[in-house]
């Protein structure tokens, strides 16, 4: 039986699960972000404490020196819920797939310059590693970490970081085939270039603070990194030497750094406005890791800046600062 | 180089090498055990994380290609549903009571899982099977959300969902799905594979999405038929994760055999008293039926079970043991919980009822053996009972099983007359269980079991009551402050269908849509 | 033998898959349910990428039956043309 309701108006009862209305103050028609997000996370009477981890709860403020009064406090301002994240993500692909196809239909690739394309497997073919060292440690922070405002982003941003490592291994098949991807992972594993990029992933690798790990993966290293290799080498440097249609392989990597950016700074702001202890523990954390991960992108920088490494890695340094001021958190 | 030589288009199984496990590395800044430090306690031994078989190769350019249009599906269904008054469209307004229990008992589990295979995903130092548990923790947020998505319109209207998240952390019968999934996400890495992904994912969630969602479509509820179809979509997934986990730990190495059949035994047992909800959903909350609880578990436990355990027999695993218990108990399960939760039905988020006379007969055909004999005499009682008025509530608390938590309510495997209860004396203290197989869990693992947070020790103790509660008050009544506690409106979200807000409204509402008032 | 078997939601895409299924597959019964169509089959079930892009006019990629997919049971073999599910024993 098919009932035509349209002329009939019935009042409800209420307009949102009550969690959200204590949360937005009213009860009003909420946003599937918020009903998709707030309270999420159980947050009593746990049952049993973790075997691998016995000395806190199953979801446990305490895992970080951050203190929020309510982790709920986060919130992104892209919205994304499951179904928001892969709509997203999706149109993105689709450009990213005819990219590729234009590129390859037109053999783009066999007319690249030859310097370029070296250069181009070179310095992008081993990052697809540190994608997958991104992988795992937003993996940590979404397992970790406390309330699915502050979590939740993070499953999104490892399957993120899968996804570029998998475009970074099809820009390897497209300009080598399989010989370059080991020959990148040799590099990686004993060039020099390498060493101290993949120490600082290494090392952020054993990290067990969530929220500290989600500054030095997703703020620092990735707030030089991006900047540095899509915008700086990429958009401008290689294309000035006839290398445009790299940029179309990267071209996913672009537009997400810039719309997962604004994620992290809300996040950085948020944190750092709750407290003066959370503004001093992330300009610690921030300078400290900054410093480090602007060494080690140095060497990687030089394959395709060469005599201008120095000051451009430095101009990348700045902008971040001017990003980290407005954020908060002044270096 | 000449790049025009056309390179060698590499197939699925090749593609899906290079990237997946082509991105890993061994790591020499840091060691192994230092990044992976959850991974030896169990006692399990892998050898070579590479002799891993990928399932389902999906990159993540696919996933999201596939995802996507699964959700823009879903959401214009449930869209199209709210803009037409979907829910008036459902057989009866008592099926909603379905879509309560699910929302607070399961959906809450859902986010659980997606946090398990973020942490799972994040220890195994096999890239295959790290990338299947992430991908498999992502489809998880995907179905707490879409399940909270869909049911955000039902509480639009109807009463018990309005609080779920608070009373999953609280009720007393929730805290039966809830320290299930914390049994499992608080296990080593290795058991949480095999609780979740193997046990429940595998071998039974067959039977509680299946009966689940074509209960749905049976009695008229599109907007949960879709998104459990849809969430099922991934299931196929995460069933074959699942299976591949099992089989992988079991060639890696014959010390892991002993292990893993434990832990097979202790998961299919705790899971099926988890289902318990679910076989009285299926015999008595869905207006419309579908199967019995006894058809559903004879298909897609006896049968296709046993399809599955004769296949892992090459590895030494046989069928769990308690499979001869639960077959003892099929043809009592529904009707003792279904009794039980008549009995409690003022300290419940939903409504209960007695069936009426065509489903009693219902009932008498799928149970030949035990529901005239046993069953439907206590249930023409409480009729007649409730028609004079004397409705039974059940007012006194009940003995909870310290490791499933249910109430001590089963018989004894065999005898349907008399109530099963086991005990063991640890340290100081005596613990209750509902049957053996409850029993030997704990006795396997009592430090973990002697943490759990026991609804009726927790309520007598003084702990479930609002702040600023004193019990020591004249006229106290303990039931309206755990009430109180639980966020539940007495009168409006529990008691007795018959009478209830939910069913005046359901009239009104569906009079008003079909008659020319 | 075991059964093993793969139960799709029934809408217009998977018709022709299931009717493509059970070409492939004579030993195979499908099974109408509401909402979904299980198709059983002893030991082994066999879903190719070439019958299903003949029976719908258009190239097909098996990792596209992700979409309609309800269940199955079964280990499971995939490549680029081929789904398989068997049982061993």
């Amino acid at each position: 039986m098919q009932i035509d309701l349209q002329t009939i108006a019935i009042k409800p009862l209420r307009h949102t699960f009550d969690n959200i209305a204590r949360r937005i103050g009213a009860d009003k028609p909420a946003t599937r972000y918020q009903e998709g997000t707030l309270d999420m996370q159980q947050e009593a009477n746990y049952h049993y404490r973790p075997t691998w981890d016995p000395d806190h709860l199953i979801y446990d403020r305490a895992r970080t020196v951050i203190k929020m009064a309510d982790w709920y406090s986060f919130k992104d301002p892209r919205q994304f819920y499951y179904g928001a994240y892969t709509m997203a993500r999706a149109k993105q692909q689709d450009t990213a797939e005819a990219n590729f196809d234009f590129v390859e239909s037109r053999g783009l690739a066999a007319n690249l310059p030859e310097e370029v394309r070296d250069t181009v497997l070179k310095l992008l073919v081993p990052l697809r590693h540190v994608a997958w060292g991104s992988n795992m440690n937003n993996a940590a922070v979404c397992a970790y970490g406390y309330g699915t405002g502050f979590s939740q982003p993070h499953i999104y941003h490892s399957m993120d970081q899968l996804g570029i490592a998998q475009y970074l291994t099809r820009v390897g098949l497209l300009l080598g085939g399989v010989d370059v991807l080991d020959e990148a992972k040799t590099a990686w594993m004993e060039d020099d270039t390498w060493q101290g990029l993949r120490r600082f992933v290494e090392d952020s690798m054993v990290l067990k603070d969530p929220f500290e790990l989600f500054v030095v993966q997703n703020v620092v290293l990735d707030g030089l990194l991006y900047p540095l290799v899509y915008e700086t080498i990429i958009d401008d440097v290689l294309s000035a030497k006839g290398g445009t249609s790299v940029a179309m392989l990267t071209q996913f990597m672009t537009d997400w750094f810039a719309e997962t950016k604004k994620w992290a700074d809300a996040t950085v702001k948020t944190a750092a406005a709750e407290s003066d202890e959370n503004k001093a523990i992330l300009t610690k954390w921030i300078t400290e890791w900054r410093d480090r991960a602007a060494a080690a992108l140095v060497p990687v920088a030089r394959i395709a800046l060469g005599d201008r490494t120095d000051e451009l890695v430095g101009e990348v340094v700045q902008q971040f600062n001017a990003r980290m001021a407005k954020a908060g958190v002044a270096l | 180089m000449d790049m025009q030589v056309a390179k060698k288009k590499l197939g699925l199984k090749e593609r899906y090498a290079v990237m997946t496990r082509g991105l890993d590395w061994k790591p020499s800044y840091q060691k192994m055990e230092d990044i992976y430090p959850y991974i030896a306690y169990e006692g399990i031994k892998i050898h070579d994380w590479d002799k891993w078989e990928d399932p389902f190769r999906l990159t993540m350019d696919a996933y999201w290609k596939y995802q996507s249009e699964k959700e823009r599906k879903l959401y214009s269904v449930l869209d199209a549903y709210v803009q037409s008054n979907g829910h008036l469209n459902v057989t009866d307004a008592r099926y909603l009571n379905t879509v309560k229990l699910f929302i607070s008992g399961i959906s809450p589990l859902e986010y659980v899982a997606h946090r398990g295979f973020a942490h799972a995903g994040r220890q195994f130092p096999g890239p295959g099977p790290r990338v299947a548990c992430l991908m498999q923790s992502l489809d998880e947020i995907r179905h707490a959300q879409t399940q909270v998505h869909a049911v955000s319109n039902y509480n639009k209207y109807y009463n018990g969902m309005h609080d779920f998240h608070h009373a999953h952390d609280r009720v007393w019968f929730l805290s039966v799905p809830k320290s299930f999934f914390d049994d499992a996400i608080t296990a080593g890495p290795f058991e949480f594979m095999v609780s979740i992904g193997f046990s429940f994912e595998y071998v039974l969630t067959n039977l509680l999405f299946v009966p689940f969602v074509s209960g749905a479509a049976y009695n008229g509820d599109m907007g949960t038929m879709t998104f459990g179809f849809s969430a099922q979509s991934d299931e196929a997934r995460h069933m074959t994760l699942g299976l591949e986990v099992i089989k992988f730990i079991l060639q890696q190495d014959p010390a892991n055999v002993p292990i893993v059949q434990r832990w097979i035994d202790k998961w299919t047992w705790r899971g099926y008293r988890v289902l318990t909800l679910v076989a009285m959903m299926m015999d008595y909350m869905l207006p419309k039926r579908t199967m019995s609880w006894k058809e559903a578990w004879e298909v897609y436990f006896e049968q296709n079970g046993g399809a599955l355990f004769k296949d892992l027999a090459r590895y030494g695993i046989k069928m769990p043991d308690c499979a001869a218990q639960i077959a003892l108990e099929k043809d009592h399960l529904s009707h003792q919980a279904w009794s039980t939760f008549y009995n409690y039905g003022a300290a419940t988020n939903f409504h209960s009822w007695m069936p009426d006379e065509d489903e009693m007969a219902w009932l008498s055909a799928k149970y030949p053996n035990s529901f005239d004999k046993h069953y439907r005499p206590r249930y023409e009682f409480w009729r007649e009972q409730a028609a004079k008025g004397n409705r039974f509530y059940n007012k006194t608390l009940p003995m909870l099983c310290q490791t499933c938590q249910i109430p001590l309510v089963f018989t004894e495997p065999g005898d349907p007359t008399k109530i099963c209860y086991r005990e063991v004396d640890y340290k100081e203290d005596k613990y209750h269980f509902c049957s053996d197989h409850c029993k030997k869990i704990f006795e396997d693992e009592p430090e973990k079991y002697v943490q759990a947070w026991l609804p009726v020790h927790q309520i007598y103790q003084g702990n479930c009551f609002p702040e600023g509660t004193d019990p020591t008050v004249e006229g106290f009544d303990p039931l309206a402050a755990v009430l109180k506690y639980y966020h539940l409106e007495h009168g409006r979200d529990n008691l007795d269908f018959e009478g209830s807000e939910d069913q005046k409204n359901f009239e009104a509402w569906h009079g008003q849509a079909t008659k020319n008032i | 033998m075991s059964t093993v078997f793969i139960a799709l939601q029934t809408n217009e895409d998977t018709r022709q898959i299931v009717d493509a299924i059970l070409q492939d597959n004579p030993h195979a019964v499908a099974n109408e349910q509401p909402a979904m169509v299980k198709i059983d089959a002893e030991g082994k079930l066999v879903v190719r990428r070439e019958t299903i892009e003949e029976l719908i006019g258009r190239p097909y990629d098996l990792q596209e039956m992700q979409i309609h997919m309800i269940t199955m049971s079964g280990n499971l073999d995939q490549t680029d043309d081929e789904m398989t599910l068997f049982w061993n024993a």
